[in-house]
């Protein structure tokens, strides 16, 4: 019997139409994949179905009995779990106290600690989640964290999982290990809905596939019969290939870390070089030191130990407007709360890192809205941003054009060194595509760029060097070609391989 | 006398209990709604409509009590209003607070007015009494200083464990709390986070009020303009020095209390030295200097400050 | 229920919001007039008739506005940078110490040079106000909300000591007053047998000299860049504890003006009235006038308007003046909402 019935769900944002008469359903014992790329919808679907969001038109049913839209009180009391991309939890509360909360009636006097922590210890044996019910969720890993999650989603007993690109955050051998959970979790009788944009972990763990295309679902597949090729052409509905770097002769250094240090623990003693030509990947797992890394060459950190050579000189002080200044193109992580103001419009956005000299301004006193905005046009045809113009409020950019405004500001000064940190997350494969171009583009002319990511398969195409960050110590970097996955997958997670390795 | 000598008389504790009292009252209240998430500056002007309403409510006949349930709701009513703006339509809770305050305050004067036209000294009320607590008032020296207070000072000191086990050891406590460090996660629990901000305020507001209200029907038996006096804005100094938490918050009332019935005392003996505008500066100096000290180390609630958007595009 | 932005919020909508949230505010406060008993159409007519009704009545409503334009500009340029500066009062009051000290018998020039000295000494005075709480902010990262509010109380006890003691006017019996401000440095009448002075051309100036800053001018971009998202303006290379220095120093400086307008314009010498909360009205004024420097003059004025009009009012029937206070509080929250219910749409469901 179907375990849950969505039937033509449709959900508008404005003018964007999120879901388009979505029809699906999950049998009892089934690992269903919710497949499509980013901005497909998928997170938008399961929102509804948890209740965070109200659909438009349709409904869902589960067992049978209508899901009363809206709440996720609601949706808990029928069964449904869901374990979010962004982790809901409270970092200055311990584990129980995120677990419990709301289990109990809010008009109850008392709460029982001691049931909660007993019935969490229960469930991390039976499903291998082991956590300390009493630390705080600071204290935790992103693995850990994300065990909290799926107890917090089972803790109800919840017979239905949602779990929304849960592998995004985790190495290789983690993902597996979630899996295992999962297919204990489905032996007893529950269901799973994962979604995910990931095809390998798909095709290894699910058992059907639902592929959405712009709010639409394109097709359903068994995954026995299905491929890698066949389930990214239904994806993004074209064949689409990533770009990939060809082979090129580095040229001199234009960055360098010599035994940098940050902090108690955050970077420990780092050794880095980038050269002209050349692409130098770092991987690992989020949390392990990434974002300090990219802080000092962004000069928004100074290093406590060590220096940081940029293009043969060693400056004494880094700070954003001297690293502008000194030739370097940087992409952050996040780019709506760093990398764009959203209340500005395009043109001062575009023109922010330059903004005390032409053509932003003249005497870097008085602003030159013209000759700023007639170069923000340029800028918005070159690099393809998607906007009503130069005027447009950068917030109601799509993810993408934000990306290709970034783009724009970062690259099109030509600077010799790009810092791209996460630089594909979030966007649809033509705006990936895109990113992708511009960074080998900017490589053939001679840029150096370090290129920090979570998603392997991003190294695996751009990179020419690649270095394993983890718990704020940097591996050796070995050429790409003479690494695997796997054995990347081990190092993001702290154990080195057995194979003899070439000098750098 | 030096400050020794100031110290060993009972006047200066029974003094410092006073002093306290609308100031544990206001910070709890304040402790309340900022564990939810929401900075509430309406606290000056809450204060003031609290002592006005307690006052009114008595100058019109009613009993004390009453009085002190009169200025909750009151003051619950502004919360209410606060919550409104800040938590349902997520609009700057800097401009509102100050807004709220304006507003109540204005508004206890504008009433104030009508009731008593006449612009001469306020008439006096019969306020709350010294209530001695049987067998603890005869213990030497500590039954004289902390037994023979009022009976709303005797309430300030038993909200404190209530707060505290209401905060910690029940599940709607845990809601307050986790609604203040990540309101996703409230809702993703499937509990209104609106109503939890929201009530967490109208209840912190209330508290605030019957701060204010023991002005009027403890410590001084009137209602004046300029009563409150800049103490609302002590107590969001002192919610920091607590670290949001109601023990500390007792503690840290009853440190500046003392420190202020020292002034005082101080004052007498020095006043011809000093002039007594100096004296009065010290309790807000004192809060500057308190909020510095723990603006190192203060983990503020997460959430502090930052609307909660339902079915915003996540 | 929630809360969509509007895909194009139209400049009608803009302009049209505070409008409408001022006449909801008038309305709820018909209601209070209503309780006192008396006519609420004719209450609003003598508010009217006392705020613009004789040529006296304009001049005393233009001469009141003069310190809520300078105090308006003041919040408005530091809450453009999400700097919450709730000092203003203080900062008033320290422009004004510093223009009875320079103005009362320091120096003596001609009043082309006096005039534009005093306003000079009245900003650093209520610049320096400033100080402490944003050295405290940017090194300690000390709330500015509290500590700005606090140091009101302690400014004016400090006035208050000095008018006492050492500024005190020998030649008065007693009073706490300051001695007056010389000929040379008191500000020309622009009517006359009217208050009215040339503050209000000041004030006027101010507001175009803030809009031009704020709207051409690098030091503009980079108050509204902090105010909207400092983590990114920092990223994109911009100085965040300059840029909150400058802002809070033009903040302090321009309240500080106001202290000038009323010392060497309206009374003549400094006393602990000279201020009715002009500091605490100016964020009223410039929260009306949604932060924009000219707006400031409208709401400015409107609130000045009130303010008068109330006075008038209550002489010619049995309302308590705090009715002003109460209707300029009720303006500032419709405002507030109604400005966010200008760029947003409700969808239920």
């Amino acid at each position: 019997m179907a375990v849950l019935e969505i039937v033509g769900v449709t959900k508008r944002f404005g003018s964007l139409l999120a879901n388009d008469g979505i029809t699906l359903s999950l049998d009892e014992g089934e690992i269903l994949a919710l497949l499509g790329e980013n901005g497909a919808g998928k997170t938008t679907l399961m929102n509804i179905l948890f209740g965070h969001y109200t659909a438009d038109q349709g409904h869902i049913l589960v067992r049978g009995q209508i899901l009363a839209p809206g709440s996720p009180d609601a949706a808990i009391a029928a069964g449904i779990g869901m374990v979010h991309q962004h982790f809901t939890l409270a970092d200055n509360l311990s584990v129980l106290e995120n677990v419990i909360l709301g289990r109990e009636s809010l008009w109850s006097w008392r709460q029982d600690k001691t049931r909660g922590r007993d019935h969490i210890l229960k469930m991390a044996r039976d499903f291998g989640l082991e956590v300390d019910p009493d630390a705080l969720i600071s204290q935790l890993s992103i693995g850990e964290r994300q065990r909290v999650e799926i107890l917090k989603a089972l803790y109800g007993d919840a017979r239905v999982l949602i779990l929304d690109e849960p592998t995004a955050v985790l190495t290789p051998q983690e993902t597996a290990s979630l899996f295992e959970t999962l297919r204990r979790l489905v032996a007893q009788g529950r269901s799973v809905v994962i979604i995910s944009h990931k095809l390998h972990e798909i095709l290894s763990v699910s058992d059907r596939v639902a592929v959405l295309r712009r709010g639409a679902i394109v097709g359903t597949v068994m995954t026995a019969d299905a491929d890698r090729d066949s389930l990214a052409e239904l994806m993004v509905g074209r064949s689409v290939v990533r770009p990939k770097a060809e082979p090129m002769e580095p040229g001199d250094e234009v960055l360098r870390f010599h035994a940098v240090s940050l902090g108690e623990a955050k970077l420990d003693a780092v050794d880095l070089s980038v050269r002209a030509h050349q692409i130098v990947g770092i991987a690992g797992v989020a949390g392990n030191g990434q974002a300090d890394l990219a802080n000092l060459i962004s000069g928004l950190a100074r290093p406590s130990a060590g220096h940081i050579e940029l293009f043969g000189e060693t400056p004494a002080r880094l700070t954003p407007q001297s690293v502008i200044a000194a030739g370097v193109g940087r992409i952050p992580e996040d780019r709506n709360a760093v990398g764009v103001i959203g209340a500005m419009t395009v043109w001062e956005n575009l023109s922010a890192e330059d903004i005390r000299k032409p053509p932003a301004s003249r005497y870097g006193f008085f602003l030159d809205a013209p000759a700023a905005r007639r170069r923000a046009a340029a800028l918005i045809e070159a690099y393809d941003v998607r906007c009503k113009g130069p005027d447009a409020e950068t917030g109601l950019l799509s993810g993408g054009n934000i990306q290709k405004l970034i783009l724009a500001r970062a690259l099109s000064r030509e600077p010799k060194l790009i810092l791209a940190n996460q630089p594909a997350r979030g966007l649809d494969e033509g705006a990936i595509a895109y990113v992708h171009e511009r960074l080998l583009a900017a490589r053939a002319r001679g840029a150096g760029i370090l290129l920090i990511t979570e998603d392997l398969d991003e190294i695996m195409a751009l990179a020419d060097r690649v270095a394993v960050i983890y718990r704020g110590r940097l591996s050796e970097s070995h050429a790409v070609s003479e690494v695997t996955v796997p054995e990347l997958g081990l190092m993001m997670a702290g154990q080195q391989s057995e194979r003899p390795r070439h000098a750098v | 006398m030096d400050v020794i000598e100031i110290l060993a008389t009972v006047g200066f504790w029974a003094a410092t209990l006073r002093i306290a009292s609308p100031l544990i009252f206001a910070t709890l209240g304040e402790l309340i709604c900022e564990r939810a998430g929401v900075l509430n500056l309406g606290i000056e002007g809450i204060m003031t409509m609290g002592a006005m309403a307690g006052w009114m409510w008595v100058f019109k006949g009613g009993d004390l009590w009453g009085g002190v349930l009169f200025a909750a709701s009151v003051g619950g009513a502004f919360g209410l209003l606060h919550a409104v703006f800040t938590v349902y339509f997520g609009l700057s809770q800097h401009v509102v607070g100050i807004g709220i305050t304006l507003l109540a305050s204005s508004l206890s004067f504008f009433l104030f007015r009508m009731i008593l036209p006449a612009a001469t000294t306020p008439p006096k009320i019969t306020a709350f009494q010294v209530y001695e607590v049987p067998y603890l008032v005869d213990i030497p020296f500590i039954g004289q200083a902390f037994f023979t207070q009022t009976p709303l000072t005797y309430l300030a000191i038993a909200i404190v464990p209530v707060v505290w086990y209401g905060l910690y050891r029940t599940p709607v406590g845990l809601a307050v709390r986790m609604a203040g460090e990540n309101p996703a996660a409230v809702e993703a629990q499937g509990i209104d986070v609106l109503a939890v901000r929201g009530g967490a305020v109208v209840v912190g507001s209330a508290l605030m009020a019957v701060g204010g209200a023991f002005l009027t029907m403890s410590a001084f038996d009137a209602f004046y303009f300029g009563m409150v006096n800049g103490r609302g804005w002590i107590c969001i100094a002192l919610v920091i020095f607590a670290s949001w938490r109601p023990v500390k918050a007792l503690l840290g009332a009853l440190l500046f209390a003392g420190l202020d019935a020292l002034q005082v005392r101080a004052q007498q003996i020095s006043g011809l030295v000093i002039p007594y505008q100096f004296f009065l500066m010290l309790p807000f100096v004192l809060s500057i200097v308190a909020m510095i000290f723990m603006s190192r180390r203060a983990t503020y609630p997460k959430a502090l400050l930052v609307p909660f958007r339902r079915g915003e595009r996540i | 229920m929630r809360f969509e932005p509007r895909e194009r919020v139209s400049v009608l909508a803009a302009t049209v919001a505070p409008v409408a949230g001022v006449a909801a505010a008038l309305l709820l406060c018909s209601v209070l007039i209503l309780w006192t008993g008396e006519s609420v159409v004719e209450a609003y007519w003598l508010l009217l008739k006392g705020a613009f009704g004789t040529k006296f009545a304009i001049t005393e409503t233009l001469s009141r506005a003069t310190p809520l334009i300078l105090t308006g500009l003041a919040a408005a340029v530091a809450f453009r940078a999400k700097f919450w500066n709730i000092g203003a009062e203080g900062q008033l009051y320290c422009g004004a110490l510093a223009a009875t000290w320079v103005g009362t018998g320091l120096l003596t020039l001609p009043p082309v040079l006096m005039i534009p000295l005093l306003f000079l000494a009245g900003a650093l005075g209520g610049g320096a106000a400033m100080l402490v709480p944003v050295v405290l902010k940017n090194r300690l990262r000390v709330d500015e909300v509290v500590t700005t509010l606090l140091l009101n109380f302690v400014i004016l006890l400090f006035v208050s000591y000095l008018l006492e003691g050492p500024l005190k006017d020998p030649m008065l019996m007693g009073w706490p007053q300051a001695a007056p401000i010389i000929d040379e440095g008191v500000l020309p009448r622009l009517v006359e047998r009217s208050r009215l002075h040339l503050g209000l051309v000041v004030a006027v100036a101010a507001a175009l000299l803030v809009w031009l800053v704020m709207t051409f001018t690098v030091w503009g971009y980079e108050i509204r860049a902090v105010g909207h998202n400092a983590v990114a303006a920092a990223f994109s290379g911009i100085n965040i504890n300059r840029t909150i220095i400058r802002t809070a120093l033009f903040s302090g400086g321009l309240a500080g003006m106001a202290g000038v307008t009323e010392v060497a314009g309206l009374k003549g010498y400094l006393t602990l009235d000279l201020s009715p909360g002009f500091g605490y009205a100016g964020i009223a004024v410039a929260m009306l006038a949604q932060l924009h420097p000219i707006g400031v003059l409208a709401s400015a004025l409107f609130l000045s308007a009130i303010y008068v009009g109330a006075d008038s009012m209550s002489r010619g029937v049995n309302i308590p003046t705090y009715i002003a206070d109460v209707l300029v509080a009720t303006s500032m929250l419709a405002v507030v909402l109604s400005i966010m219910l200008a760029r947003y749409r409700i969808r239920f469901n």
